[in-house]
């Protein structure tokens, strides 16, 4: 990754007027894409996500700002200009808006009719499209007969036939079911790597980032509340919503909720902690738990345990119940935090449990 | 043909009349469905187009074509005839005859038929169109490969209708000498009490509206691909 920036979003503000309400959909962000980013643009839906990222081929005009997309300036460009830059910037959809009256071929040919290349040509570059998606045998039909994840490749392989440097994908995976997706993102991963294809995903699926991006911003109403590169976002998350994304991704709110409701039969008090331990990198591989026992006599029970690896990192997280001595507890929590291990103390909500 | 002259013993006698009322009906028809044709689609793709929220969003313009639309749509027919007849005298020399029906024949089927078109490029799925123009189409490219592409079975099944309600029109302008079927029957049969002339100009024009049915029921299966 280069850190030449390909798209730099500057104090973008979008209001929508509607029947005397003012609407402001994006207020004064400013977001940069390198060159060979996958960047995740993560929000609730209304946070203002896709308004923002339609700014960036003017699809929706900025209210206030200025938009520079391979070091040309999207909002001084001509309508004949603005269309030649669009040719450079893909976009896929969650409902895929393909043409029901056009065969898969014609779909994706679409983009060059009216273009430089010659007939002949244009079925070349039409059959190494289909080609790089996986879709040769269906050139002939229509997309009504299609499958969700099959129609989305088709749509991706019409955005990239002018071969554009960036692709943004508009909750592209969000009709899909969990398989299709992966696969679809598995795609977007490796037309990132062979054409060094910019990528901004847009997504309410935190998963979805976890799987490809190496970037990741955060929104809510119209403001991007964090940001940075995935594996800081996820070990260090600072906004409570952040948090709540990652933690509904790697399933801890769901083992949390569990554990919580039978808190009770933990038997928690002095003498037995609930914590979480999170860890990055490198110390995932020391035998923490025997550690603790040797050093403290500190039993560890694991409840819950799960290990992600993003962008080549593991990142794990334990929630376990530490059974030892209090001042001996204390001791090996020290020994964690000394070894770069996150200890956070995890308090049952339920009333009358310690 | 013995039973023909049992039940239909005036029109028998009348096949050259026949013949020609059916050739005026399909003429004033054909004409017609030519000029309103590409009037009333040039206006419904501008209302489309023009439409709040539009490719080519224009309150002025829209508003314009609605209102013309709604004006014309709200004249009846028999009025327009009338009203209509020194616009026709200007345009083809006379107001009487069959050619002279063409005048407000178009008046009066444009704007139902821009109507319809508007209907049937309103269904186009707008995140089809921002499809394409997110990959560099113009307005021009848009309206012609994408609306009237994607829109072509709707467009087909406005045009049978508009074709049908045209028949019944030409049928009225007989009154001003238009000639055709509606004449025929209205003047001999129901004039001269001549009730098996007034059967077979009926017929006649219940065939001739099957058939476009038929038709146009078989292209726009053929273009539709949604199913």
């Amino acid at each position: 990754m280069t850190n030449e920036a390909i798209i730099q979003l500057k104090d973008i503000d979008v209001t929508f007027h509607n029947k005397g309400q003012t609407v402001e959909a994006v207020k004064q962000v400013s977001l940069t894409v390198n060159r060979g980013d996958i960047y995740g643009v993560v929000g609730y839906s209304g946070a203002g996500k896709s308004t923002l990222v339609r700014v960036i081929n003017r699809l929706q005009k900025p209210t206030a700002g200025s938009v520079e997309v391979n070091g040309q300036d999207i909002l001084a460009l001509s309508s004949h200009e603005l269309r030649t830059a669009r040719t450079k910037i893909g976009m896929i959809f969650q409902h895929f808006n393909l043409m029901n009256s056009r065969t898969i071929a014609d779909n994706v040919d679409y983009p060059l009719k009216g273009g430089k290349l010659s007939r002949s040509e244009r079925q070349e570059k039409v059959a190494h499209l289909l080609d790089l998606v996986g879709l040769t045998e269906k050139a002939t039909d229509y997309p009504a007969q299609l499958s969700g994840g099959q129609k989305q490749r088709v749509a991706i392989a019409r955005a990239l036939a002018n071969d554009p440097e960036i692709l943004i994908s508009d909750e592209a995976t969000s009709a899909l079911d969990p398989k299709t997706t992966s696969a679809i993102l598995e795609l977007l991963k490796r037309l990132n790597k062979e054409l060094g294809l910019t990528v901004v995903l847009i997504t309410h699926e935190m998963e979805a980032v976890k799987e490809i991006c190496n970037k990741v911003a955060v929104m809510e109403s119209g403001e991007i509340i964090e940001r940075g590169d995935l594996v800081t976002i996820f070990s260090q998350p600072k906004q409570p919503l952040t948090k709540d994304f990652i933690n509904t991704a790697t399933q801890i709110n769901q083992a949390l909720e569990k554990i919580y409701r039978q808190a009770s039969t933990l038997g928690l008090d002095d003498h037995h902690q609930l914590v979480q331990l999170q860890y990055v990198g490198a110390t995932t591989d020391a035998p923490l738990i025997t550690e603790l026992y040797k050093r403290y006599e500190v039993v560890s029970n694991i409840l819950y345990g799960n290990v992600e690896i993003l962008q080549d990192t593991p990142l794990g997280n334990l929630i376990v119940v530490m059974t030892g001595e209090p001042d001996k507890l204390k001791a090996a929590w020290q020994y964690c935090q000394d070894a770069g291990i996150t200890i956070t103390h995890l308090k049952p909500k339920k009333p009358g449990v310690a | 043909m013995g039973w023909f002259a049992k039940y239909f013993p005036n029109a028998v006698t009348m096949k050259s009349e026949f013949i020609q009322a059916t050739g005026e009906t399909l003429y004033m028809t054909a004409i017609t469905a030519i000029i309103a044709g590409v009037i009333g689609m040039a206006i419904g793709i501008g209302l489309i187009v023009t439409q709040p929220g539009g490719i080519l969003e224009n309150r002025i313009v829209y508003n314009i074509l609605d209102k013309f639309v709604n004006l014309f749509r709200s004249i009846p027919f028999v009025i327009l005839l009338a009203i209509i007849a020194p616009v026709t005298r200007l345009i083809v020399g006379t107001a009487i005859g069959t050619t002279a029906a063409i005048v407000p024949l178009v008046i009066g089927s444009a704007p139902f038929y821009a109507r319809q078109i508007q209907n049937a490029l309103a269904e186009v799925d707008r995140g089809v169109i921002e499809a394409a123009e997110s990959v560099g189409s113009g307005p021009i490219a848009i309206i012609f490969r994408v609306y009237l592409k994607e829109g072509l079975a709707d467009i087909i099944r406005s045009s049978v209708l508009t074709l049908i309600s045209l028949i019944d029109l030409t049928a009225m302008a007989g009154a001003i000498g238009g000639g055709g079927l509606g004449n025929l029957a209205v003047n001999i049969g129901y004039n001269q009490f001549q009730i098996d002339v007034i059967f077979l100009a009926m017929l006649i024009i219940l065939v001739i509206v099957f058939i476009i049915q038929l038709v146009g029921d078989w292209l726009a299966r053929r273009v539709d691909h949604t199913a």
